[in-house]
């Protein structure tokens, strides 16, 4: 977004007039992502995660496109070549196990994203768009994902991928022909492993093209911001460099803290060790799970164990689980409410907490065996997201009555630090850093 | 037409002779966008079915054999399990407990309907089915001995806690079908041909 207070971007010497006057890439660079780019100055560290999912897209690129130099797709040699990544390649351990656990660490990031866009609003016009784009990222994140675990051709990864393509054969009447042309035959083998290993190469190339749209929907209005008051004029903003590069700078230094922390110390903790018992198709482990980042939608695939008038309970089931995704998409039209910011909404505040406590329990259940407790416990809390997004949500955005809000960004800054003198609150002409 | 007035309006059947056509009456020239744009629509089609069709199962696949079962060396009470076409096949050799457990139930009860003599070929211990669970595919658990059995004393399998019962008839759980029987015949006593 360009607010007219904007900075304009100037060539500083005659190489980059040239550059500018043929081709104004650094133009470009300067007015998305530089000093040209006016921010609220009150965003606090939950805006952080955009840049850390992009840091995160980043090393994964970077260590998939290393360990695919190594990795052969092939069902006969595909763990052992995972292996000779492991023991022989230069290095090979730190970048197998940074691509692995870079993937859980690209999920935590994007979780906390998408909790912030839900409790500040950020989903609310006019950046209906932005959150659109956003979870289509998130169903391409996840099938990049799974196809990746399919790779190593582990246990995990061999009924992962018979699970996972099984979701389609509940399609009715063509279901079974897709999951054969999926798997390119009758259960998961040589066929589906390559034509995966192509498709996990393709997909990250379309999140990031996805990622630009998003970002590009974004610039549009400019960021949301934690009081979802919009910009009023110049002092409630400042430029995006140096304030907010040095700012996600911090972050992704504490991101890439807790990354190496992992990598070096616990690579093995968010990854399931039947994973290291290469595929074998005539055994199903008995405690087989997905990875961590698919256990609620999974606890809502298993909860459904009854069949409902004329629809089958493997159908239900993953109508439901791809529903609770799908869902997210009219999540904009659901919530009626004009308040943004959740601090100003006390009685959808509270309900945000419930959901957050739900889908904890909901991945909780989905990482636990499928005992008659669990699947009871998946039941009731898959009910209640549906409920949160589909009944409460709807009532509480009309019946709610959100607390005052502040005049401007500036204002509720200023309030904050218990300063409220007019001689602050007047335009400074100089941007202020942000708190 | 008088001669001299050359700013009187042309009548409709003189606009026709020179190319132009009465509203709302497709012209000769917009056929040629419709072909144009239906050729072109044909072979972006015959482009996508390749690129698709490359994906289903390649003649090797496709090229699938049968598999011999030897029965002999199975006692009352255990089973085996067999790969048939990249598949677990299970054969089990019922006791007549188990029979008689199947035989008990209520056949009109059942999830997917099927009586153990429907689901068997004259000889009523020899159970042969896929060991492929009818939800998204695992291999329940139950052929070997020491495995859990599940609630029915048949199946049971472990992603999503299907459990199915002596005759492998769906019982409990999110699978819709009992386990699939595969086409098989017995060509001696002791032997049984898959496929």
């Amino acid at each position: 977004m360009s607010f007219p207070w904007a900075k304009h971007y100037a060539p500083s010497n005659g190489f980059t007039k040239w550059i500018d006057e043929r081709l104004p890439l650094p133009r470009l660079v300067y007015g998305a992502v530089g000093a040209g780019y006016p921010v609220p100055r009150n965003l606090n560290y939950f805006w952080n995660f955009g840049v850390l999912a992009g840091a995160a897209l980043g090393i994964q690129i970077i260590t998939g496109i290393v360990l695919a130099m190594h990795y052969a797709a092939n069902g006969g040699v595909a763990f052992d070549s995972v292996e000779h990544i492991m023991r022989d390649v230069n290095a090979g351990w730190f970048l197998r196990y940074a691509h692995a656990n870079g993937a859980s660490m690209f999920f935590i990031v994007v979780y906390i994203h998408i909790f912030r866009g839900l409790f500040y609003g950020s989903y609310k016009a006019p950046r209906e768009m932005i959150w659109l784009l956003g979870v289509t990222i998130f169903l391409l994140m996840m099938a990049t994902a799974f196809m990746g675990y399919v790779l190593p051709w582990g246990q995990m990864s061999f009924w992962g991928a018979q699970v996972i393509t099984g979701f389609f054969s509940a399609i009715p009447v063509v279901g079974e022909s897709i999951r054969i042309w999926l798997l390119g035959g009758y259960a998961p083998d040589n066929a589906a492993l390559n034509r995966f290993f192509s498709l996990h190469y393709l997909l990250p190339f379309v999140i990031a093209g996805v990622i630009i749209l998003h970002i590009w929907a974004l610039h549009i209005p400019g960021s949301n911001n934690p009081t979802g008051v919009d910009v009023k004029g110049e002092q409630d903003t400042v430029p995006f460099h140096p304030y907010y590069t040095a700012k996600d700078g911090f972050g992704l230094g504490v991101f890439l803290f807790i990354f190496a922390s992992l990598i070096f110390f616990a690579p093995n903790l968010l990854g399931h060790p039947d994973n290291y018992i290469p595929a074998n198709s005539l055994s199903t482990p008995a405690h087989i799970v997905p990875e961590w980042y698919f256990w609620p939608f999974y606890a809502i695939l298993r909860a459904f164990t009854v069949d409902f008038v004329f629809v089958p309970a493997k159908l239900l089931g993953v109508l439901a689980m791809f529903g609770s995704i799908l869902l997210l998409f009219f999540l904009p039209w659901l919530d009626s409410s004009p308040v943004r910011s959740s601090n100003y909404r006390p009685t959808y505040r509270i309900f945000f907490w419930v959901l957050v406590a739900d889908i904890a329990v909901l991945g909780w259940c989905g990482g636990s065996a499928a005992t008659p407790g669990i699947v009871m416990a998946s039941q009731i809390s898959a009910a209640y997201y549906f409920a949160h997004f589909l009944i409460i949500l709807p009532i509480v955005s009309r019946m709610e009555r959100p607390r005052p809000l502040p005049n401007s960004i500036t204002e509720a800054v200023l309030a904050k630090k218990g300063g409220t003198s007019p001689a602050h609150t007047a335009f400074s002409g100089s941007p202020v850093p942000a708190e | 037409m008088a001669s001299g007035n050359t700013l009187e309006i042309p009548s409709q059947h003189e606009v026709s002779t020179h190319g132009a056509h009465p509203e709302g009456e497709p012209r000769r020239r917009d056929f040629l966008s419709i072909a144009a744009v239906s050729a072109a629509g044909v072979g972006a089609i015959a482009i996508v079915v390749p690129l698709v069709n490359q994906m289903n199962p390649s003649a090797d696949v496709l090229a699938l054999s049968t598999t011999d079962v030897d029965l002999s060396k199975i006692e009352a009470g255990q089973g085996i399990t067999v790969s048939f076409r990249k598949q677990p096949l299970f054969v089990r050799n019922l006791t007549p407990v188990e029979i008689a457990e199947a035989d008990k139930v209520d056949v009109k009860s059942l999830r997917d309907p099927e009586t153990l003599e429907q689901r068997t070929k004259g000889q009523k211990n020899w159970l042969v089915t896929l060991g492929v669970c009818t939800h998204l595919g695992c291999i329940p658990q139950g052929i070997t001995s020491g495995e859990d059995r599940g609630q029915y004393g048949g199946y049971f399998c472990p992603c999503h806690g299907s459990q199915y019962d002596t005759a492998a008839r769906i019982r409990k759980g999110p699978a819709p079908k009992n386990l699939a029987v595969p086409d098989y015949k017995f060509t001696s006593p002791t032997t049984i041909t898959v496929g």
